[in-house]
C-alpha cells in the first residue's frame, strides 16, 4: 500500500509524491544557486563603484580646499600643506607617451612577425617567449632599469643624444641637462619594454582575425608580403590596432614599480627629458605610507582618483574599439 | 617575355617588401634581446644571493650581516594562499553566472566590460581602495588587507577565464544534461564546469602568477615586517615589498638579498605561467 501511494499521487497525476518532492527541492537549489552566482557577478560592479566612491570621499578635503586649480598647480609642499597635481599628471602622461611612441612600432613588428613571417615550427616557442616577457613582475623591470640600464644609459646613450638631438633648435631642449641615467626618458624606455609584449599579444590576436581568403586573393594577384600587410591586414584591423595601443596605454598609465625606481622622484617640472620627475603612481608609492596631515593624505587620494578616472576612460575606449573588431569578425 | 627582376617597378616593390620584413625581424630581435638581457641579469645577480640561508633566516636588520628571506617567503605564501582561497570561489561562481544565466543580457555584458577594465586597472589604486575601506577603519596594517587587495586583482582574471572556458562547452552537452532532467545548477557545475576543469585550473594558476608579482597593492595594506610572523592580522613580511625596500638601500647584503628574492619571484611566476600553458595544451590535445 505504501509503495503504491509513493508512486501515484492523490489527484491521479503521473508525477508521484517522491518525484514532486525532488522537483521542489531542485527548484529551491536552482533558486539559491542563481541568487548566489548573481550576487558574486554583481559584486564585481559593486567593487568598481566602491573604488570610485571611496576615492572621491578620500579626495574630498583636498578638492574642497584647493578646488579645480588643484589639477593645474605645480606646488607640492608637505611642509606648508599646499599641493597640486600637475607635476604628477605631467610625469604620468609624458612617460606613458614616450613608452607608447617606442612600444607601438616594436610591438607592431613583433605581431607582424609572429603572424605573417614566422615559420610554423617557430610560432609556438616565440609566441610563448613574448608572453613570458609579459608575465615578468614589474618590480624586476624597475630593478633592472635602475641597476643595469641606467648606468649604461648615462654613460653612452645620454651623451650621444645630447650631442646629436640636443643641438637641434626646438627639440634640443628635451635633451639638455645633467645626465644621471634616471629620469623621465629612462622611465619611459623601461615602461616601453614592459608594455611591448602586452601590446604585441593583443595585436597578434587582432591580426589573426583577418580572413585567410582575403590575404590569399592578394597573393594570387601578385602582391608581395609587405603589400598584403599594408593593403589588406592593416586596413582590416585598423580599429583593433588602435584598441591594442590604447590598452597598452591604459596599462602604462597605472604602472608603479617599473617607474618608481627610475623616475627620480623629484617634484619638479622641466622641459628636459633627462630630468627627474614624478608620476601619480610613484608619488603614491613613495608618500602614502608616511603622509600624516589630512590635506596630504587627501591630495594623494585625489591623485589616485585622477589616475583611476584617466585609466578608466582610456581602457573603456580601448575596449569599445576591440569590441568593434570582434563584431566585424562576426563573433558577437 | 620580360623577366620580373628587370622590371623597375617590380624591383622597387621588392625592395620595399624586403625593408619592411627586415624591420619586422629587427623588432622581434629587439624584443627577444631585452627578454634575454633581463632574464640573464636576474640569473647572474640573483644566483649569488640564493643559498640555504635565504630559506631559513629572517630578513636582517639594517647594517647587520647575513640574513635571509624566510619571513618574506612565508608571508607571501600565506597572503597569496588566502587571496586564492577568497578569489577562486567568487571568481568561478561569477563566471558561471555570466556563462549560464547572464549569457548575452545587458547585465552580463556590462559585467564583462567592467571585469575587463578591472583586469588592467592600476594596482596601486586597488591598494588605496583597500586602505580606505579596511585599513583606515581598523587602524592597523595587516596580512588580511594585503590578501583582500590581491583577491581584488585576481577575481577579474578568474571570472574572465571561467566565462571563456564555459562558453567553449558545446551546447549539445548542456542540452543532453537538461534532457536527462538535471536541475540547472547541476548542469552548470557537474556537467559544464567539469568539462573544462583544466581550463579553470589554468585560470586560477594565471591569477596566482599575476598576484605573486604585484608590489603596489601591498605597499599600504600589508606594509612589511622585519621579523617572522604568521599573524595575518598584523603587518606581514612579503617578498615584493622586501625586494623594493632592499633594492633601494645602501647595504650590500640587502641588495644581494633583493636580487635573490627577485630571482625567486620571477621564476615562480614564469614557472606558474609555463605550467598553466602546458596543462591547458595537454587538455586541448585530448
Amino acid at each position: 500500500m505504501n509503495a503504491l501511494s509513493d508512486r501515484v499521487s492523490h489527484d491521479g497525476h503521473i508525477f508521484s509524491n517522491a518525484l514532486k518532492a525532488t522537483m521542489r527541492k531542485q527548484r529551491l537549489q536552482d533558486f539559491f544557486f542563481h541568487k548566489l552566482t548573481f550576487f558574486f557577478a554583481l559584486s564585481v560592479l559593486l567593487v568598481l563603484m566602491g573604488i570610485v566612491a571611496s576615492l572621491m570621499i578620500g579626495a574630498w578635503p583636498a578638492l574642497h580646499e584647493f578646488g579645480l586649480p588643484f589639477v593645474t598647480s605645480i606646488e607640492w609642499d608637505p611642509v606648508n600643506d599646499k599641493y597640486g597635481a600637475l607635476i604628477a599628471i605631467f610625469g604620468t602622461l609624458v612617460t606613458s607617451f614616450i613608452a607608447l611612441l617606442i612600444a607601438f612600432p616594436v610591438s607592431f613588428g613583433i605581431a607582424l612577425f609572429l603572424t605573417e613571417i614566422c615559420p610554423a615550427w617557430l610560432k609556438r616557442p616565440l609566441g610563448t617567449a613574448v608572453e613570458l616577457l609579459a608575465g615578468v613582475p614589474s618590480i624586476i623591470y624597475g630593478m633592472w632599469g635602475m641597476f643595469i640600464f641606467a648606468p649604461i644609459f648615462a654613460e653612452y646613450i645620454q651623451p650621444a643624444l645630447a650631442n646629436t638631438l640636443g643641438e637641434l633648435p626646438v627639440i634640443g631642449e628635451l635633451f639638455k641637462g645633467p645626465m644621471m641615467g634616471i629620469g623621465m626618458l629612462t622611465a619611459g624606455l623601461i615602461l616601453a619594454i614592459m608594455i611591448i609584449p602586452f601590446i604585441a599579444s593583443v595585436m597578434r590576436d587582432v591580426f589573426e582575425t583577418v580572413p585567410q581568403v582575403l590575404k590569399e586573393s592578394a597573393y594570387a594577384l601578385g602582391c608581395t608580403k609587405w603589400e598584403v600587410v599594408r593593403n589588406i591586414v592593416l586596413p582590416y584591423t585598423r580599429i583593433g590596432v588602435v584598441g591594442a595601443v590604447m590598452l597598452g596605454l591604459g596599462r602604462a598609465l597605472g604602472e608603479t614599480m617599473a617607474i618608481t625606481f627610475v623616475i627620480g622622484n623629484a617634484h619638479t617640472l622641466s622641459w628636459s627629458l633627462f630630468a627627474a620627475g614624478n608620476s601619480i603612481a610613484s608619488t603614491l608609492a613613495n608618500e602614502f605610507a608616511e603622509a600624516d596631515s589630512v590635506l596630504h593624505v587627501s591630495s594623494l587620494y585625489a591623485l589616485g582618483l585622477i589616475l583611476f578616472v584617466i585609466t578608466f576612460i582610456v581602457l573603456t575606449a580601448a575596449k569599445l574599439m576591440l569590441m568593434g573588431m570582434a563584431r566585424k569578425e562576426g563573433k558577437k | 617575355m620580360i623577366k620580373p627582376a628587370m622590371n623597375p617597378v617590380y624591383r622597387r616593390r621588392l625592395w620595399i617588401h624586403r625593408v619592411g620584413i627586415a624591420l619586422s625581424f629587427f623588432a622581434m630581435a629587439i624584443g627577444l634581446f631585452f627578454l634575454m638581457w633581463i632574464l640573464l641579469t636576474l640569473i647572474v645577480k640573483g644566483v649569488g644571493g640564493i643559498d640555504l640561508a635565504i630559506f631559513t633566516q629572517s630578513t636582517p636588520a639594517p647594517g647587520s650581516e647575513g640574513g635571509g628571506l624566510m619571513n618574506a617567503i612565508i608571508g607571501s605564501l600565506l597572503m597569496v594562499g588566502a587571496a586564492v582561497f577568497i578569489s577562486t570561489p567568487i571568481g568561478i561562481l561569477a563566471g558561471i553566472y555570466l556563462a549560464e544565466y547572464g549569457e548575452v543580457s545587458w547585465f552580463a555584458q556590462i559585467t564583462r566590460f567592467v571585469t575587463d577594465i578591472m583586469l588592467s586597472a592600476p594596482s596601486i589604486v586597488i591598494g588605496l581602495f583597500i586602505y580606505a575601506i579596511y585599513v583606515a577603519n581598523v587602524h592597523h596594517f595587516s596580512g588580511w588587507a594585503g590578501s583582500f587587495a590581491m583577491s581584488l586583482i585576481a577575481i577579474p582574471v578568474v571570472v574572465r577565464t571561467t566565462d571563456n572556458m564555459l562558453n567553449l562547452v558545446p551546447t549539445s552537452l548542456r542540452e543532453a544534461a537538461f534532457a536527462l532532467g538535471a536541475p540547472r545548477w547541476k548542469v552548470a557545475t557537474s556537467v559544464r564546469l567539469r568539462a573544462v576543469k583544466a581550463g579553470i585550473v589554468t585560470g586560477v594558476l594565471l591569477s596566482i602568477a599575476r598576484i605573486s608579482g604585484e608590489t603596489a597593492p601591498l605597499l599600504f595594506t600589508a606594509l612589511n615586517n622585519q621579523f617572522y610572523s604568521a599573524n595575518m592580522n598584523a603587518p606581514m613580511a612579503n617578498l615584493p615589498v622586501v625586494i623594493y625596500q632592499f633594492a633601494m638601500s645602501p647595504y650590500d647584503n640587502w641588495r644581494t638579498l633583493a636580487w635573490g628574492g627577485a630571482l625567486l619571484v620571477t621564476f615562480s611566476v614564469l614557472g606558474l605561467n609555463i605550467l598553466s600553458r602546458t596543462l591547458f595544451h595537454q587538455k586541448i590535445q585530448h
